[in-house]
């Protein structure tokens, strides 16, 4: 019972701290931090914010799982980032040129965005399985060359093929058909609820993230790849000799992490129905500070990811209301992340006090019984 | 003058276990001290406390008739303590002589490392107490023997006086003990209190002034080394007869089973490090390799288990040619290993042990198969292994790190013993393994070999070699220079075989 009492305390050591922490900043900057906590509560209090929270930690969530595929194994793709913009472009092209009925046209195009994701990683895979080239430096490599070569450079492209023309709206791949759109799921959530208001949808591929945490924790602790896949992670030289070919788990690691940063750009292709010149930017670097917090584990990314998209929508309301920046946000993700970090060691270290005196009673109380 | 070390009433518990339970230690000033006791019994938990590494529940440390509270090595390193761990701790990627200064760097002005100075000072050490390293060469290329002589130089380099040495005898051969004994008595010489843990009682024997033992955790005596005989060391510690290795009748059998033809292993710089090795192991036949580290024996195991490719021959297993099978593959065909260093190459420390009694065998039932984990059958044969093995352990959910020295090793015997191999490869099987154990282990292993396995035996207990084996051969600069019959040959023959002396001469008849 204690035992499971000191695991909660160090998510909610975590969150004390970091309230203490943002408090003094809100101070600090001369705001007051009751009104603004009570802003972002009750914002969030409405279905609305709800929602729009769970649709931004659905990207957060898979975002997360990519990273954490690779941190197992002590592999740092940074790259997630690139890997869902690439895929994102590669699933709106091509889902924009087929038409299909609904469930094939969404299934190709969670393929493609898959394959493409899953391929972009594998460049990075195959640049340290081949030439030694260290993962996070050809991530950021292939990042650079998503977001600053093709996208900057589509977008010169569209803009120049439109003339004087063009809009915001215009610019972007063509739109794609209804029936490759994933489905939104409002009747799911208003079963439980009122109906949502404000032409909110609730994205379908919240069903889909779901089903991705499940499968992550499956491949893991059930499967004989999760088992590599860790065991390489702990310790390379131990794994080679117990005949698990690091090579070969570099690159299926590589891949599978980013097939799963490929359905984010799915994700962002549902919400607006082609590759935008402006698709939303980041998420990659979110999912690194949201599996780090979760310390990648299943139910934990999925706490991470829903407190962060809490932070960065509720915040919203704070520049209308005016009670703080909406900066705020960012300083406490920043803090939860670091005082994560320090409550879990601190735990860590109760418990095990914990586990040793309990032994120690349990030999007296034997000794008692058992007179030497 | 008062004690170099008095420990009075130390109590250290972990989760499910008492490492330390009251114990008391009397180290007088210049002497050389051996700690005894059986797998688990405690002893290096007490090094540990002694060193500032862990903290004691209950008790207290004098050093020097001083009352001290140790926090942290550093704290012990100021009042001239130095420890030399059972599991080494270098880093990897550093060289030799970036290890033995890390901490205690000697700096320029502005900050910059001083290497010269380092380098001058580390000569000084090593040449006064004859300890060879390349002071330039990367710690991942060392084998295990020229690991320790680092550690012992590191430590000697920050000045110690009293020196703990955590099972410093386990991986070198006779003559390199012979040296350390020499190092040992010179540094006894000069003042230097010396604390070291051995299972091998006739060293103990031989090199200490005291003895304490240690059983389950308590003090269970405290002795002079006068008149005191290995036979009672041993019931003190374990309660029963010290085995001594027995040759057995033969169960050599005309089948083959593992056949390197003119293998040739290449290192980096593209020199051989094996050149041109022919061997046949046939089913129930033991052969032992006998060789100072670093000779090419490693390289030739991993050549055999396939985690380093060979430059020309073949290897055959049971008449099939492995020469370019997988590391797995090869596994699966029933080759079995027990790697030379088990925390780098045999253990996921941080993982439960029935995950490290999976690891090598995960694509094969009971642990599971090419696609799941079997949980409740891995879970099911690590409780076999633990029974039959005697790996002492609160439970199997605990981390591999929580074992001490000697059961993790017996849990890695286990492993490779209970997966019915045909090829048993075994670098220093008993390495840190107390002598009941031990005995167990030699009989597991003839008990295999009875029922056809083909042994590839390594090791630096020149006993253990002579009476497991039923060939020896002697490698030496990575060539195989002699073959002997373990029923003819001594160990002091053979030592001098393995340095070349023997050869030289001619050979001992
Ligand atoms: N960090 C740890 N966590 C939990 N238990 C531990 C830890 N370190 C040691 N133990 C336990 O404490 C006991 C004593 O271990 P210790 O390493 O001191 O034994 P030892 O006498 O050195 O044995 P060996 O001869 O095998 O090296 C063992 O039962 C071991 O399982
Ligand atoms: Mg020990």
């Amino acid at each position: 019972m204690r035992t499971y009492a000191l695991s909660l305390a160090a998510p909610v050591g975590a969150f004390v701290l970091t309230v203490i922490v943002s408090t003094l900043a809100l101070l600090a900057f001369g705001s007051n931090p009751v009104e603004a906590y009570g802003d972002m509560l009750s914002h969030a209090s409405k279905l609305e914010t709800q929602v729009d929270i769970l649709n931004r930690a659905t990207p957060f969530y898979l975002s997360a799982v990519a990273a954490a595929i690779g941190f197992r194994m002590n592999l740092f793709n940074i790259g997630v980032e690139g890997q869902y913009l690439v895929a994102f472009l590669f699933a709106a092209q091509i889902g924009g040129l087929i038409s299909l009925p609904q469930v094939l046209h969404i299934l190709v195009i969670m393929l493609v965005a898959m394959a493409v994701g899953s391929l972009y990683a594998g460049l990075a895979g195959i640049l340290k399985t081949a030439r030694g080239v260290n993962e996070v430096i050809s991530t950021i490599m292939l990042n650079s060359i998503a977001v600053g070569g093709l996208l900057a450079w589509l977008q010169q492209e569209w803009q120049a093929e439109q003339g004087e023309a063009f809009t915001s709206t215009t610019l972007g791949t063509n739109p794609i058909d209804e029936s490759g759109l994933f489905p939104t799921i409002n009747g799911l959530l208003e079963i439980f609820t009122r109906d949502i208001g404000q032409g909110k949808q609730l994205t379908g591929m919240l069903l889909i993230a779901i089903l991705v945490g499940v499968l992550y924790n499956l491949l893991l602790n059930r499967t004989r790849f999760g088992f590599d896949l860790r065991a390489s992670g702990i310790n390379p030289f131990a794994a080679r000799a117990g005949g698990i070919p690091p090579k070969r788990m570099v690159l299926a690691a590589m891949m599978l992490s980013g097939a799963v940063a490929g359905l984010i750009g799915v994700v962002e292709l549902a919400d607006r129905g082609k590759f935008p010149p402006d698709p939303i930017q980041g998420l990659g670097f979110q999912g690194i500070a949201v599996a780090l917090l979760g310390r990648n584990n299943p139910g934990g990314m999925a706490f991470a990811a829903l407190l962060f998209a809490f932070l960065d929508v509720s915040s919203g309301v704070l520049d209308s209301t005016g009670a703080a920046s909406r900066e705020i946000a960012v300083i406490m993700q920043g803090v939860v992340l670091l005082t994560a970090v320090v409550a879990y060691g601190v735990a860590n270290r109760l418990r095990e006090r914990d586990e040793a005196s309990e032994a120690a009673e349990a030999l007296l109380a034997e000794r008692e019984v058992v007179p030497a | 003058m008062s004690a170099a070390i008095e420990l009075t009433g130390i109590t250290k518990r972990f989760p499910g276990v008492v490492a330390n339970d009251d114990v008391n230690l009397t180290v007088e000033q210049g002497e050389i001290h051996a700690i005894c006791g059986e797998n688990g019994a405690g002893k290096s938990t007490l090094m540990k406390i002694l060193y500032g590494m862990q903290g004691a529940d209950e008790g207290t440390m004098k050093i020097n008739g001083e009352v001290v509270d140790f926090t942290s090595p550093t704290d012990a390193i100021d009042c001239g303590i130095g420890m030399v761990h059972q599991h080494f701790m270098l880093a990897d990627q550093l060289t030799v002589l970036e290890n033995v200064i890390l901490g205690a760097e000697p700096t320029l002005t502005g900050g910059r490392l001083d290497f010269k100075k380092a380098e001058t000072h580390l000569r000084e050490v090593a040449d006064e107490y004859g300890l060879t390293v390349d002071v330039h060469q990367m710690i991942e290329t060392l084998e295990v023997g020229e690991r320790q002589r680092v550690e012992i130089i590191k430590v000697l380099y920050r000045g110690a006086e009293i020196l703990i040495l955590d099972e410093p005898t386990a991986v070198l051969v006779p003559q390199e003990v012979e040296a350390l004994f020499e190092n040992m008595r010179e540094l006894k010489a000069s003042g230097t209190t010396i604390l070291f843990i051995d299972h091998k009682l006739d060293e103990v024997l031989k090199i200490s002034d005291s003895i304490t033992v240690l059983r389950h955790g308590k003090t269970v005596a405290s002795l002079k080394n006068e008149g005191v005989t290995a036979h009672e060391l041993a019931e003190l510690m374990v309660g029963s007869e010290l085995p001594t290795p027995a040759t057995t009748s033969s169960t050599v059998t005309d089948e083959v089973a593992l056949r390197l033809s003119g293998v040739t292993v290449l290192n980096e710089a593209n020199r051989p490090v094996a050149s041109n090795i022919n061997l046949a192991i046939r089913k129930g036949e033991i052969v032992g390799i006998a060789g100072v580290e670093g000779n090419g024996q490693g390289d030739l195991v991993d050549a055999i288990i396939g985690t380093t490719q060979i430059s020309s021959g073949t290897i055959e297993l049971l008449g099939n040619d492995i020469t370019y099978e997988s590391v797995r593959k090869r596994r699966e065909a029933g080759v079995a290993y027990v790697p030379e260093d088990r925390q780098h190459e045999g253990l996921l420390l941080s993982s439960p042990l029935w995950e490290n009694a999976a690891l090598g065998h995960q694509t094969q039932a009971p642990f599971g198969s090419n696609w799941w984990l079997n949980r409740d059958g891995a879970r099911r044969q690590t409780e076999a292994i633990r029974q039959q093995f005697d790996v002492r352990t609160p439970n199997i959910d605990v981390a591999a790190h929580a074992l001490s020295g000697g059961n993790q090793q017996k849990l890695i015997i286990g492993r490779e013993l209970t997966s019915n191999p045909d090829v048993l490869i075994a670098a220093h099987p008993t390495r840190g393994i107390d002598v009941g154990a031990q005995a167990a282990v030699w009989d597991d292993i003839r008990a295999a070999r009875r029922n056809g396995l083909a042994t590839l035996l390594i090791s630096a207990d020149l006993d253990e070699l002579i009476g497991l084996s039923d060939t020896i051969v002697v490698i030496l600069r990575g060539e195989f220079v002699a073959t002997l019959s373990p029923d003819e040959v001594t160990p002091r023959d053979l030592g001098a075989y393995m340095t070349g002396a023997a050869l030289q001469n001619g050979g001992v008849a």
